[in-house]
């Protein structure tokens, strides 16, 4: 048996997380107060994941950048193919919020998609 | 000259709340003034996400936050100028104002509402020893210059301070590409909330080192590196701990200051702990009909209590302006000052807002928002009226960087008819 310390990030409490594991199964969660600690403490060394914000290029409006996110949380170990492949990606204005950037981002199934509107000109 | 109801003097997320929740309480004439060239403020480039947990209920970004008040603000017709500055306000609210179109123009205002924000504290404010070569940087300037401009302001980095968003640039410098070799901080606990140390430094293994500070700056052209050094518990650096890190650039976020020059010419009484003009439980000033809300009142944490403060001035400057066309009589519109109730910051407790109650004019529920001294353990915060103990809240952690709050009824306040103070106190047990 393993024992993963972490802290939980779901809410500004932040709670001290103990993990105990055996092998890849999760036995126990403590240090939480709530319900949400234990999912995040199951989750966190299971399959960890976070939504993934960054920005891209713009051509042809007076903003240089539109701000990106991924519509859904990927796995953590994804994130810097993530923001690796938003280097090459150059969009042309007009962006409006929630416009899909790029799809499928580092074979993760999940979209960028846009959080401003960048208009032309 | 113009003349408008209520006069708005920012356009950040304060403002926008303010102008929303004005209009909503039956004022039509509103202006906000913005000097930048778009509504939303410094979220525009708060790109990361965690903002709208309190309001909506889902994590949002910067730029979708600031967009659902902009949205509001156009369905309801309310006015605004861009790429305007706000020069002086006068006791009497008449704004004078500056645009490149316009020139220099006056606006009288019956009401107005103060959401200038804050700004960040520089490298001047904090006295390091050292060269002044390029690549000190305040974190937010970082922030713009990446995600705003599209450059990467430094490869191999340091940063100064654990407030958040020093914290949310170690994040961003890192998918940028740049090597982010420590954080400094020289309080023994950090000024960022928790999560973002998780997300931001754990998560990418930047090291924290708390009760550390810079102590010296090299390099003459493009800075070359930084030596950081423990501090005891006087905040003196000690001798022989001394560690040198080579880098290009230096971030510092080493706080908040709101951004009051307009006020203190104006004439408001100021809160020497908070830096922002004291206000009573409308939110307004000591000048009748001039609210404060937001950053500018105290810096937050988090933006959704910024738009729920800044609800509150807007609705108040609302009221203001609805009843004084109703009596036109000052006097008849503020109550005797001998009904305020003081609110005072016991121990443990730094500050109070508002920091006077006046029960005549208080809502239902308020909420009074204060900040702690220090990190306390299995604490509680306690209030008393006078003497009695009418409230006790047992905390597992309370800290400097986390604001927090406790909410006081009218229906309590009027049991006590002859209160003259309210104490707020944290004890540890």
């Amino acid at each position: 048996m393993r024992e993963i310390n972490l802290i939980c990030i779901n809410c500004p409490l932040g709670c001290p997380l103990v993990v105990e594991m055996e092998g890849k199964e999760v036995l126990k969660v403590t240090g939480n107060t709530c319900k949400r600690g234990e999912i995040y403490g199951r989750k966190e060394v299971t399959d960890p994941t976070r939504i993934v914000t960054s920005t891209v290029r713009v051509k042809g409006s007076k903003e240089k950048t539109v701000p990106v996110k991924t519509s859904k949380d990927i796995p953590k170990d994804k994130i810097f193919s993530c923001v690796t492949a938003l280097k090459e990606v150059e969009v042309e204005a007009p962006i409006y919020m929630g416009d899909i950037i790029l799809e499928n981002v580092a074979d993760t199934g999940i979209n960028i998609i846009a959080t401003k509107n960048v208009y032309s000109g | 000259m113009k003349a408008y109801d209520i006069v708005i003097i920012g356009g950040g997320p304060a403002g926008l709340a303010a102008a929303i929740s004005a209009k909503k309480a039956g004022i039509e004439s509103i202006l906000i003034l913005e000097r930048d060239q778009e509504l939303g403020g410094i979220l525009n480039q708060c790109i990361h996400n965690g903002f709208g947990l309190h309001i909506f209920q889902e994590e949002l970004t910067g730029p979708e936050y600031a967009d659902r008040y902009i949205r509001q603000v156009k369905a309801l017709n309310i006015e605004y100028q861009l790429n305007t500055m706000v020069m002086e306000i006068s006791r009497d609210k008449l704004v004078t104002v500056m645009n490149r179109e316009e020139g220099l123009f006056q606006i009288q205002a019956k009401a107005v509402v103060l959401a200038m924000g804050c700004r960040e504290r520089s490298r001047g404010a904090l006295n390091i020893p050292g060269f002044r070569p390029a690549g000190i940087f305040s974190a937010g300037t970082a922030q713009r210059l990446v995600n705003r401009e599209g450059y990467l302001p430094g490869r191999e980095v340091v940063i100064l301070g654990s407030g958040d968003i020093g914290l949310i640039m170690a994040r961003r410098m890192t998918l940028e590409g740049a090597k982010v070799k420590v954080v400094a901080e020289l309080m023994p606990y950090s000024g960022g909330l928790k999560r973002n140390i998780v997300q931001c430094l754990d998560d990418f293994g930047i090291p924290l080192k708390l009760s550390h500070t810079v102590v010296d700056i090299k390099g003459k052209k493009r800075l070359e590196s930084v030596t950081l050094a423990r501090v005891d518990e006087k905040g003196k650096p000690v001798l022989g701990t001394e560690e040198e890190y080579s880098c290009d650039t230096l971030l510092l976020s080493v706080g908040l200051i709101p951004e009051n020059e307009l006020s203190v010419s104006m004439g408001v009484e100021m809160d020497s702990v908070t830096s922002g003009p004291r206000v009573n439980e409308s939110l307004e000033t000591s000048i009748p009909g001039v609210f404060a809300c937001g950053n500018v009142l105290h810096v937050h944490d988090l933006v959704d209590f910024v738009s729920e403060e800044a609800a509150l001035a807007g609705k108040c400057a609302a009221l203001h302006v609805l009843r004084k066309e109703d009596e036109g009589k000052l006097a008849e519109i503020f109550p005797e000052e001998k009904e305020n109730i003081r609110l005072v910051a016991g121990e443990g407790i730094r500050y109070t807002v508002p920091a006077v109650i006046n029960i005549g004019r208080m809502e239902e529920e308020l909420k009074v928002r204060f900040r702690v001294g220090s990190v306390y353990k299995n604490a509680f915060i306690t209030v008393y009226f006078d003497e009695e103990e009418v409230f006790r809240k047992k905390k597992l952690i309370l800290a400097p960087g986390e604001m927090e709050e406790v909410e006081l009824t009218k229906e309590k306040l009027e049991e006590f008819p002859r209160l003259s103070q309210i104490i707020l106190r944290i004890e540890e047990k």
